[in-house]
């Protein structure tokens, strides 16, 4: 049995990576939401925009930016950059395949993710990569748990950041767009939705979120290796499907519970199980309930 | 799509910068030029090079059209296309003989790939269910082998049945919660499934001795005659081969196998028709995890040492890549993709390190271009083209 503070630390720590988890189901989610499509892929963009970040953070830093500019500047590069390739997986993989049934666009988006974890392994080999700056020595003691600094960080980005999309889907032209497409797509183009564009959209969006959430984790553990998006993959969508697949505050909640619920796991049973949790979780979700916690079950269309 | 010039120069000069920014920071500022170029390129031959409407429609129907040699036997009569698969089995059995032990490894590693392939076809291409995990279930199989074998030394013939119908029933618990929902969820439970395998094997030291695997598999033997030599091992695996191509076949023209068509190609229709769509698919999914069972016991058996880094999450693509490639739903297909793609890593030894990237460009271009595979089954075929 852990004491009680161990545990409080245990739920600290489980809400950074939690509030990871969530920013990457948001790309899962609103994917799935508006073409019902799961998109492998969306792992392995998450671990681009680490290596983006890190690459990015190095240059910045080289060029005698102080240290928070770089942080700063590097985790915007990663999300315009890796959004890009959201936008022309779309395009190239998916956008051809919309009419063609279920199982070619599964199959596309599981081969793009291989080609995608390939190629950053060929272009950057197989060892971890560093992050340039040691960020996770800062913190502070608050009873006893010891907060870093960069846990702060994370979980504060990740809340604007959940906010604004809130935000913006809820609020703005384009959003209700998004959710026009996401009730009917042939509906929504009738009365003049640019379908495409959207459908573009939600990628792009998609895409930059899961880089934040990579340029995070990666400043958080300090390393990224090519590897690391099949994992965070899972677990995320894990997350998207117990908070209810399509659903945006389902798939934050969804996130924040089980990072707390993992690293719970990890103190109690063992580190080397913690992987195990998140499917466990999964499979009960969808037994007990499966539109998830806070989803409405939808009919199959006919 | 516009036809304005300047606005395809501009989507065209856009597409190219895209390129570039995205590669830079990966491959740097030179590779990422190549990328680009390559990027304009490909796109100024699509859209101003002489690439008529109608050019295109023929390469597509040239691409995506029928396999001429699989029309050319379906329209043969039955005894033609029974005597066929016979005849290449004899040659193969024959050309066995004048094989050197290396070759007949080789072979019989593509055996194992052919056992599995036509394992997933029964779920992907038959039912039309995408499982990720697959060869979870031949770690199943294999590790029952092993521990069985070691402790109690079980014969191999009878961990045939007991490691297929374990892995089964890891179908079935797996099957139950999941195939009452949409078809994706099972492609991410099932890979949800294949990593925990993996891990559970890795750290479950006092049963499967972590990821030192298990030594010492005694080979099977058949009526106190061991097998020792590759040669063994390949004719051992040709029957099975032979047996599972059989059953395959029969299964896809049976009953079931046109429930589960008709279960592919519309399931509620088939729900409202009577098909008792959820049973269905079960029985496939246990079924095809039965033969990813039995696979697995034949790999233990032959590799007489088996660890968790044998079952990946790489293999279980790479038996995916084998029933796309050759045609989902098809046998013959199947049999061809996994000969196909189990002996190309021997034959492109030099470019080991870019076989996985091009494994998942094909499979993305082939879904667009070809999703019926290289010898697709006429129905398949069918459908294909119908869902365009």
């Amino acid at each position: 049995m852990i004491p009680g503070g161990a545990l409080l630390q245990q739920i600290v720590n489980g809400l950074t990576v939690g509030a990871v988890y969530a920013l990457i189901a948001l790309g899962y989610t609103m994917v799935y939401g508006i073409i019902e499509l799961i998109n492998f892929a969306h792992g392995e963009i998450y671990m681009i925009g680490a290596y983006v970040g890190t690459i990015s953070a190095g240059v910045f830093l080289a060029a005698g930016l102080p240290v928070w500019a770089s942080l700063v500047l590097a985790i915007a590069t990663a999300a315009a950059l890796t959004s890009l390739y959201g936008l022309s997986a779309e395009r190239l993989a998916y956008r051809p395949l919309r009419k063609a049934g279920r199982l070619a666009p599964l199959i596309s988006a599981l081969g793009l993710s291989i080609f995608f974890q390939q190629y950053v392994f060929l272009a950057q080999g197989a060892k971890d990569k560093v992050f340039p700056a040691a960020i996770t020595s800062g913190g502070f003691v608050l009873g006893s748990v010891r907060v870093a600094y960069i846990q702060v960080a994370i979980i504060l980005v990740a809340a604007a950041l959940m906010v604004s999309l809130q935000a913006f889907v809820g609020k703005t032209r384009m959003g209700r767009a998004m959710r026009c497409t996401a009730q009917d797509p042939v509906m929504a183009s009738l009365v003049g939705v640019p379908v495409n564009r959207v459908i573009a959209l939600t990628f792009v969006i998609g895409s930059a979120l899961a880089a934040v959430a990579g340029v995070l984790v990666v400043m958080y553990y300090g390393k990224v290796n090519y590897l690391a998006g099949y994992a965070a993959g899972l677990k995320a969508f894990t997350a998207a499907v117990l908070g209810g697949i399509g659903n945006i505050p389902g798939a934050m909640l969804g996130g924040l519970f089980l990072g707390v619920v993992e690293s719970l796991a990890a103190g109690y049973i063992g580190g080397e199980y913690k992987d195990v949790v998140a499917f466990v979780i999964l499979v009960l979700v969808l037994i007990v309930r499966p539109q998830g916690l806070l989803g409405v079950r939808v009919p199959d269309k006919i | 799509m516009r036809s304005a010039p300047l606005g395809t120069a501009y989507r065209v000069a856009a597409w190219t910068a895209v390129f570039y920014l995205m590669t830079l920071p990966l491959l740097g500022p030179l590779r990422a030029l190549w990328v680009a170029v390559a990027a304009f390129a490909i796109q100024a031959v699509v859209l101003f090079g002489k690439i008529s409407p109608a050019h295109r429609e023929r390469f597509l129907s040239v691409v995506g059209g029928r396999t001429h040699l699989a029309s050319w036997l379906d329209s043969r009569p039955a005894w033609f296309r029974t005597a066929v698969p016979v005849a290449i089995l004899a040659i193969v059995a024959l050309s066995g003989l004048g094989m050197s032990p290396y070759t007949l490894d080789v072979a019989t590693n593509a055996g194992i790939y052919v056992l599995l392939a036509l394992g997933l076809n029964i779920v992907v291409g038959m039912a039309g269910l995408l499982v990720l995990g697959y060869i979870a279930f031949s770690a199943v199989g294999a590790y029952t082998y092993a521990i069985l074998n070691t402790q109690m030394h079980l014969s191999f013939w009878l961990a045939l049945p007991i490691g297929g119908a374990l892995a089964a029933c890891f179908g079935l618990l797996l099957g139950l919660p999941t195939l009452r929902l949409r078809g994706d969820y099972l492609a991410i439970v099932t890979l949800g499934f294949g990593e925990i395998t993996r891990i559970t094997l890795n750290n479950w030291n006092s049963v499967t001795n972590g990821p030192n695997g298990i030594l010492g598999i005694s080979p099977p033997s058949f009526f106190g005659f061991p097998f020792t030599q590759p040669k063994h091992y390949f004719y051992l695996v040709l029957v099975m081969v032979a047996l599972t191509a059989f059953f395959s076949r029969r299964l896809e023209r049976s009953r079931l196998g046109r429930a589960w068509v008709a279960m592919r190609e519309d399931e509620t229709a088939a729900e409202s028709m009577g098909v008792p769509t959820l049973k269905l698919k079960l029985l496939a999914f246990t079924l095809s995890a039965f033969c990813g069972g039995v696979a697995g016991v034949v790999f233990a058996s032959k590799q007489l040492f088996i660890s968790p880094e044998s079952f990946n999450f790489l293999e279980s693509v790479m038996v995916l890549c084998m029933v796309v490639l050759g045609g989902m739903g098809s046998v013959p297909g199947v049999i061809l993709g996994a000969v196909l793609l189990s002996f190309l890593p021997e034959v492109l030894r030099g470019a080991a390190e870019y076989r996985l990237i091009v494994f998942g460009a094909a499979m993305v271009l082939l879904m667009q271009y070809r999703p019926q595979g290289i010898w697709p089954s006429s129905r398949r075929f069918e459908e294909f083209r119908q869902e365009k």
